[in-house]
């Protein structure tokens, strides 16, 4: 069947069948290889996208769910002019990332708390980052990236 | 995963009539189906989403209760029921995480009736109603043992009518790893009296302590508990905790909720 959704802004359509998962239509098929593949099980949390504004785990939603939604991926997250947004920049400059596989989906699970909650505590960001996983167990970097996205002061890492 | 039909109908009857396919099952928001069907442990045919009928989504707050459409998300009912249920709120915001929380669905929920998910003891502590697309089941007749309900073949759950508690506290214990509830108690206290029901702990799933209930109901303090125990005989056995340990958490719990209703 064909579908049809609009992805980072731009209309996207292409041929999926039933069983097609929305990552592999964003990695396969649109060729959007930021968002990744972790576990495949829906507890890493590496394929992270968000449809209409809410994050979902892309490796556990049909393609065809996703029929007429507006998505977003990590792909979109950059600022206009190609520059880091001020979440992936806060992650770059928090070391909030080691080997960074993780990172696509915990950025936009960064972006889709901050949306709801603009100014979280530590605990609100561990708690939203439940479903989230990294392997090089960088959380601590990673919850202060988010925390010094929000405008929170944070100790610098060090240089 | 094997291939399947997808379809998306508008309407409960358009879904109704595209589920009388053999194999063909309802769709609501794939959290547990999705994993399931990527094992092989499903493998239905036609998949019927259910998250294109608008009419079978939405928190609706009535007369002395509030009414949940079958397909609405946890995030959801966290957001929108927080102020006329708010241990209801509580319990669907610690579902899973906040993307689960963002396609799960209660009725996906109650009719799959995982032996430790969080849905089902909400609805069996709170005596709420099922209501599908040909009647309405009770509580205390929906829950038929792990992953076994009183729903027909091709039924489907479009809404749940919770009566709202004079107080209600849920808490779980939660497996570290998975955080499902190695053993969950929600606490509901009705003028009528107090319902106390159990997920996670029972390999017969959810169930409602009834000993707790009468003494709960004679007084509402964690005291009330002294001298009950649950019996480890049919509590879930496995590498996370024992029998034994299972029905031990199920007094603490019953006693930290009613504390924190």
């Amino acid at each position: 069947m064909k579908i049809t959704m609009t992805v980072n802004g731009r209309p996207c359509s292409g041929e999926v069948e039933g069983r097609t998962l929305l990552v592999q239509f964003l990695r396969d098929i649109q060729g959007l290889t930021g968002t990744h593949v972790g576990c495949d099980t829906s507890q890493c949390g590496a394929c992270t996208v968000h449809v209409d504004g809410r994050q979902v785990k892309s490796c556990t939603m049909f393609a065809a769910e996703a029929e007429g939604a507006e998505v977003t991926t990590i792909e979109g997250m950059a600022n206009a002019d190609g520059s880091l947004s001020v979440i992936q920049q806060a992650f770059q400059d928090h070391h909030g990332l080691q080997c960074g596989f993780c990172t696509p989906g915990m950025v936009m699970a960064a972006a889709a708390l901050l949306k709801d909650n603009p100014r979280p505590s530590e605990a609100e960001v561990r708690a939203h980052l439940e479903g989230n996983l990294c392997r090089c167990t960088g959380y601590h970097n990673i919850v202060k990236a988010i925390l010094a996205a929000s405008g929170q002061a944070v100790a610098v890492a060090a240089e | 995963m094997y291939n399947f039909d997808f379809v998306k109908p508008a309407t409960v009857d358009e879904a109704l009539a595209a589920l009388a396919e053999e194999d063909a099952l309802p769709l609501s928001g794939g959290q547990t189906l999705i994993p399931a069907m990527k094992q092989r442990l499903n493998a239905p045919s036609r998949l019927v989403s259910l998250l294109g009928i608008d009419a079978l989504k939405g928190v609706c707050p009535g007369e002395g209760g509030v009414t949940i459409g079958g397909a609405t998300a946890h995030a959801v009912v966290a957001r929108e029921a927080a102020a006329v249920y708010p241990a209801l709120a509580a319990l669907a915001g610690g579902i899973g995480d906040p993307a689960v929380r963002n396609r799960g669905t209660i009725g996906g929920s109650l009719a799959n009736n995982d032996p430790a998910a969080c849905y089902p003891a909400a609805v069996l502590a709170s005596g709420a109603v099922i209501v599908t697309d040909r009647r309405e089941i009770a509580a205390d007749s929906f829950f038929q043992g792990m992953f076994t309900t009183d729903l027909e073949e091709g039924e489907i759950i479009t809404a749940v009518k919770f009566p709202i508690p004079e107080a209600a506290h849920y808490l779980k214990f939660e497996q570290p790893a998975s955080r499902f509830a190695l053993t969950g108690v929600v606490v509901a206290k009705f003028a009528e009296g107090v319902r106390v029901a159990v997920t996670g702990a029972s390999e017969d799933g959810v169930f409602r302590w009834s000993e707790a209930e009468a003494a709960l109901s004679d007084s509402f303090r964690p005291e009330a508990l002294e001298g009950l125990s649950v019996p480890a005989e049919g509590m879930i056995s496995d590498l996370h905790g024992s029998g034994a340990y299972r029905a031990h958490l199920v007094k603490v719990l019953t006693g930290r909720a009613v504390q924190a209703c």
